[in-house]
């Protein structure tokens, strides 16, 4: 899956501990750095599209990666409108892309 | 309910400053932020010993280390991951952690929530892989990710700085798409004495220039017509350039044309706000020591009016000389001094700031995109779409925010507000200053009924009675 990425991760890490996290991305096991919020660590993994839009049904990515615009929102564990840019990974978690 | 003498909003440079200060002269003091660490956007994720990839991030950036250590060897009381959604005229602060909400009571109030990157809305850009430039900088900065195939798109200072740190990381962008069009040399020149005393800024722009030119980077110049394309995610970017149409393939579209104040919690406070001409953008009315219309309440940092980093820390001290002397915590001699210098320095570090303006001003592109664009991005309401209302309705642009839903999506018009008036103020021909700004309402930032509820333990709650 990584190399499918758009984005390349440079070689030290800027996290203390730089051990790697599982999570899951619809139901697929992907691997993320600890430290990662949940949207870098889909962009780090290939994965861009991270909502279908409420009115349209169009696609969506993360856009600002600070809390703001509210376009990088998931279900993770279950729970909705999860702001992907803002949680950091914890290992183990169901993520999944938010459809309208 | 927790009683405090001090609640900074935000720990970017001004939040950390103001926090600092207030606390080592005996101030009870609460720093509330978003993220998981302090230093704001433009500080993000650094350590006191500085950062992993500081060689690419640089020496402005490393500056804010000793900030961020201070906040820990200070011991100031910062609450991260706090999401504030509410704050009253009586200074009473609401937010939530991790899915609780909690409350303060704060005698002042110090408002430094930053700014907020400009919107270009150009056709394609809600497709995904199409970000801010800031995002990215932002995946650097905490997970030290960068762009494959990137175009840069726009202009502006952080435009070519992020196309520099890029091209550290090995990563350089395929190409800067530049929309800064020959008009604004001729109206920046008019502020050609403030350029010659702010040229620091002058030789860090040109320096990032040449290292952009040496590194090879193909820099189109007075780009029109921006559209990126794709289905499902971004696959390229047309746009024209010397009468061309030029057509780019890229995995990811980079925009950026500057940054407005972040005014969400200051209009939702009903403050008063003024409209700035030369940065295009409303800014909360101040008196010279950054006093909002509300006693008790200042602002410092980049959402009192773009300044930068090294003027958001001098007006951290100010509002918190301001904030001490009001406590009693200081001598009105001290304050005076202080803030007289303090004064002096932002004076000296804003002189910059016209000709800047002047010469990175918004492409008229992003202040009237065509009417397909989709300016917002939450409802999905075209350029168009506001043309129509602005023409069957009243100007008013909260009677067209009812009517489009333009602005009423989570993010509450944080991204489409300013492009919203610049088409209606075009479209009515009237200046954006009278078209005003959308009706902010609390909670500033969307809030679960279950995080509301948890303000209010079960034994107190009003459902007690009909208990039994």
């Amino acid at each position: 899956m990584k190399a499918d990425s758009n984005f390349v991760r440079l070689n030290s890490q800027p996290h203390e501990a730089s051990s790697e996290v599982q999570f899951y991305w619809e139901e697929r096991p992907v691997t993320a750095r600890q430290g990662d919020t949940i949207a870098a660590a889909l962009l780090a993994s290939g994965i861009i599209h991270t909502r279908d839009t409420a009115v349209s049904a169009s696609s969506r990515g993360p856009f600002c990666m600070m809390g703001s615009c509210f376009e990088c929102r998931v279900e993770v564990n279950g729970e909705l409108n999860v702001q992907a840019c803002m949680r950091v990974i914890e290992p183990g978690i169901s993520v999944k892309r938010q459809r309208s | 309910m927790l009683n405090v003498d001090v609640c900074i909003i935000g720990a970017g440079p001004a939040g950390i400053t103001a926090a600092i200060d207030c606390t080592k002269m005996g101030s009870k003091v609460v720093l509330l932020d978003e993220q998981p660490s302090a230093g704001g956007q433009i500080y993000r994720s650094i350590k006191k010993n500085g950062h992993v990839h500081g060689e690419i991030l640089g020496p402005d950036y490393l500056h804010g280390a000793k900030l961020v250590s201070e906040v820990e060897s200070t011991g100031v009381q910062h609450i991260t991951e706090a999401k504030v959604w509410r704050v009253d005229k009586d200074k009473q602060v609401f937010w939530s952690c991790r899915g609780k909400a909690q409350q303060l009571q704060a005698k002042r109030i110090i408002i430094a929530t930053g700014a907020l990157e400009r919107s270009f809305a150009f056709p394609g850009w809600t497709l995904p892989g199409a970000m801010m430039a800031g995002a990215s900088q932002v995946l650097l900065k905490t997970s030290g990710l960068a762009p494959k195939q990137a175009i840069m798109v726009g202009t502006g200072p952080l435009l070519y700085l992020l196309a520099v740190q890029l091209i550290k990381t090995g990563n350089a962008p395929i190409a800067i798409v530049d929309t800064q069009a020959s008009k604004q040399y001729i109206k920046a020149s008019r502020y050609w004495a403030n350029a010659i005393q702010g040229r620091k800024y002058i030789y860090k722009g040109i320096n990032l220039l040449l290292q952009i030119k040496k590194a090879g980077v193909k820099h189109y110049h007075r780009a029109t017509d921006i559209c990126a394309y794709g289905v499902d995610k971004v696959e390229g970017l047309s746009f024209t350039c010397a009468g061309k149409k030029e057509v780019l393939d890229a995995q990811t579209i980079l925009s950026h044309i500057g940054v407005v104040p972040n005014v969400q919690l200051t209009r939702a406070l009903e403050l008063d706000h003024s409209w700035d001409p030369l940065q295009r953008c409303w800014r909360p009315s101040l008196d010279e020591h950054q006093n909002t219309s509300l006693s008790g309440v200042a602002v410092a940092g980049d959402n009192s009016g773009i300044g930068g980093a090294l003027v958001a820390e001098y007006q951290g001290h100010l509002v918190a000389c301001e904030a001490l002397y009001s406590l009693g915590k200081i001598t009105k001699d001290e304050w005076q001094k202080s803030t007289n210098t303090l004064k002096q320095q932002i004076k000296q570090e804003l002189v910059i700031r016209p000709f800047l303006d002047a010469l990175y001003s918004p492409p008229q592109q992003a202040l009237t995109p065509v009417d397909k664009t989709i300016i917002c991005r939450c409802e999905e309401v075209s350029a168009g779409d506001i043309r129509q209302y602005t023409h069957h309705s009243a100007y008013g642009i909260n009677q067209i925010k009812s009517f489009s839903r333009c602005g009423m999506g989570p993010c509450q018009g944080r991204y489409c507000g300013q492009t919203a008036a610049e088409i209606i103020a075009d479209e009515a021909n009237i200046e954006v200053s009278e078209v005003g700004y959308f009706r902010i309402r609390y909670p500033i930032k969307p809030l679960k009924l279950g995080e509301l509820a948890s303000l209010t333990p079960t034994d107190k709650s009003f459902m007690q009675q009909y208990k039994d």
